[in-house]
């Protein structure tokens, strides 16, 4: 045997080091669904090589801005006049936007929606990359110093580039791309509002899965994060559908076009932070308004028991909420009215996703899906509200929440229960749309213009 | 010049420097992680397999190619998000095939570096891959022509980055 191996020593070798290698690979592979921690060669080599990327990147900085900031300045005057230019006209589009988003601002006030902002952003650097077509990860230069931890969403300005996977050191952190094929990111299609999965292939394209072959997804549609992976807040950017075509299975092969450029990174930002909480007013500058005011002082429904199971059509639990934010006084009227679609509505009205009022909506739709999503209005980092308040596989006993403008200019929110189970509020890319915005105002009943009309409720 | 040698004597075994060994690889890991951010294209490179065929091919010692394959795989793994091994195994295989293979043919010729760097990359991508599909269970797709035409785009480079790396070569 020992001769054996003698003369055939090379090869002896060659299986000397191909077995241990696949022995460790076989070890890396059983423990994958364990907690992994980094590999001590993987510590080294990101050492050895992270140092001259940050200073390549640092000198190739530093050599560029010198030169487009100090020395090529041709054109910069034109290029100034057409800024100052799209700086106004902007600013006359954000007077409009503005008011829609503190309208959606205080109907997300009204319904109570928690939203999940993104708190704190660390900027960072893109200094290196895996370098292999079968590994879609870069490498930043921030790290576990600057509060980088993994399963962090990574983005820029234009849309999702991946997740941290791994923090090798105080100021280095590997980034796994949303094109790399083993990713995967819960979507939502902008106008449809179906949901998939964004995965990556092996041409480092995105494609878009779980959406069924029957369903219409035309070219051109935004996907944005549905925020169901619990790593990318709701409403990011993804990118533009360029192709849907039937797949080999009954689900849709479609693919995107990706909103950010994933092969020319630069600088991303890390959400260190994602807060939850609902939106105040102190978002809207401060500033209370009449309509405000007066929102506040309307009557409101008085927190009702539990209704029994065998006394309602549906299967009712009721749970004690608020219609509005404010703590508004009991109105009479309002016990005289049906239970049933009455405690359904307010529960749609003050966004209680509880399971009780999950049992509600569930019971009492004709179509038994259940949103729980209901209770988060996310604002996209431009600040529009993202939410999808409802959909018609919700609407069971939906709660129109209309905003009135009166004649004196001041808005004063109405709610108007509808037993109906019909899809009566626009998704909120809808209502942020300013040509939009006069048909939902059109929406308003003459006598809720005219007056404080706190409650109304319409079963039919 | 004949290409293939006839006999052992023929055969010139060169050595490189101690700094060479080193730092060659690890310009060649450096430069294949950062240079595809600037220029996306250039991912269809692989450098550190080029330089493991060239130590291979120039030593022409098959346990010092398998070994240098394999140190340079190893590390070109730790850079990635995939099992540590992967690029291992395939470059531990080049290494000691190449080696093997200057010891057969003029590895001078132009035309065998093209060619040879051809063969070479496609096996050490069907061994990635089969490695990777059947015991990491990557879910990798295999293309022929992406495969193909990146295997002469590795060849050509080959032929320029060996011309310059063979500057460095020392006579034993």
């Amino acid at each position: 045997m020992e001769n054996l191996i003698t003369r055939h020593r090379n090869v002896s070798v060659l299986v000397a080091v191909l077995f241990a290698q696949v022995l460790g690979l076989a070890v890396q592979v059983k423990r994958s669904g364990q907690s992994e921690e980094t590999r001590l060669i993987r510590l080294w080599t990101v050492s050895a090589v992270a140092p001259f990327e940050k200073a390549l990147v640092w000198t190739q900085h530093g050599l560029s801005g010198t030169w487009h900031n100090y020395l090529y300045l041709r054109g910069v005057r034109a290029e100034n006049r057409e800024l100052k230019q799209q700086i106004e006209q902007m600013r006359i589009a954000q007077v409009r936007l503005s008011e829609d988003a503190e309208q959606a601002r205080r109907l997300q006030r009204l319904l109570s929606f928690k939203e999940k902002f993104i708190a704190k952003t660390v900027a960072a650097q893109v200094i290196g990359s895996s370098g292999s077509e079968q590994s879609r990860s870069i490498y930043i230069d921030k790290g576990s110093a600057d509060g980088v931890k993994t399963d962090q969403a990574v983005i820029t300005a234009d849309g999702v580039v991946g997740k941290v996977i791994d923090v090798e050191q105080d100021h280095t952190a590997k980034v796994l791309l949303v094109n790399d094929e083993s990713s995967g990111v819960g979507v939502v299609l902008e106008k449809s509002r179906l949901q998939g999965i964004l995965r990556g292939t092996a041409s480092g394209e995105l494609v878009v899965e779980k959406i069924l072959s029957d369903e219409s997804v035309p070219p051109g549609e935004r996907v944005l994060t549905s925020g169901g992976d619990q790593i990318f807040p709701k409403g990011l950017n993804v990118g533009v559908i360029i192709k849907a075509i039937p797949g080999s299975d009954s689900f849709l092969n479609i693919r995107l076009s990706p909103a950010t450029n994933l092969s020319k990174l630069e600088e991303v930002l890390v959400v260190t932070q994602v807060d939850t909480r609902p939106p105040s007013l102190a978002e809207t500058g401060g500033r209370l308004r009449a309509a405000d005011v007066l929102a506040e002082r309307l009557p409101s429904v008085p927190p009702k028991p539990a209704v029994d199971l065998n006394q309602s059509a549906g299967v009712i639990v009721s749970t004690p909420g608020n219609v509005t934010a404010g703590n508004r006084p009991s109105h009479g009227s309002e016990s005289a009215k049906p239970a049933a679609p009455r405690a359904a509505s307010r529960q749609a009205a003050t966004g209680d996703a509880s399971p009780s009022a999950l049992v509600v909506k569930s019971e009492t739709s004709p179509k038994p899906g259940v949103d729980a999503g209901l209770n988060e209005a996310p604002r996209n980092p431009s600040g529009a509200a993202t939410g999808d308040t409802k959909r018609p596989d919700n609407a069971g006993a939906s709660a129109v929440v209309n905003a009135a403008k009166p004649a004196t200019g001041a808005s004063v929110p109405v709610l108007t229960h509808d037993a109906k189970p019909s899809l009566t509020s626009k998704p909120a890319s809808e209502t942020s749309n300013p040509a939009a915005q006069p048909a939902n105002k059109s929406t308003i009943p003459a006598k809720s213009r005219s007056g404080p009309a706190p409650l109304e409720d319409n079963p039919q | 010049m004949p290409v293939f040698y006839d006999s052992q004597e023929q055969v010139e075994v060169y050595r490189f420097s101690f700094l060479t060994a080193i730092f060659i690889p690890l310009a060649a890991l450096f430069l294949q992680a950062f240079v595809p951010l600037r220029l996306p294209w250039f991912g269809v490179f692989d450098l550190p397999l080029l330089v493991v065929i060239f130590f291979a091919i120039a030593r022409r010692s098959q346990i010092s190619g398998l070994l240098t394959g394999a140190v340079i795989g190893l590390l070109q793994d730790s850079l990635t998000h995939q099992p540590i091994g992967l690029y291992g195994i395939a470059k531990t295989v080049v290494g000691f095939g190449a080696s093997s293979l200057g010891v057969k043919i003029d590895v001078e010729n132009i035309g065998a570096r093209f060619l040879g760097t051809v063969f070479f990359y496609l096996v050490h991508q069907i061994i990635y891959f089969v490695v990777a599909r059947g015991m990491a269970q990557l879910d990798l797709h295999w293309s022929w022509s992406h495969e193909s035409l990146a295997s002469l785009a590795n060849g050509f480079l080959a032929v320029l980055l060996f011309a310059v790396l063979d500057r460095l070569k020392q006579r034993t």
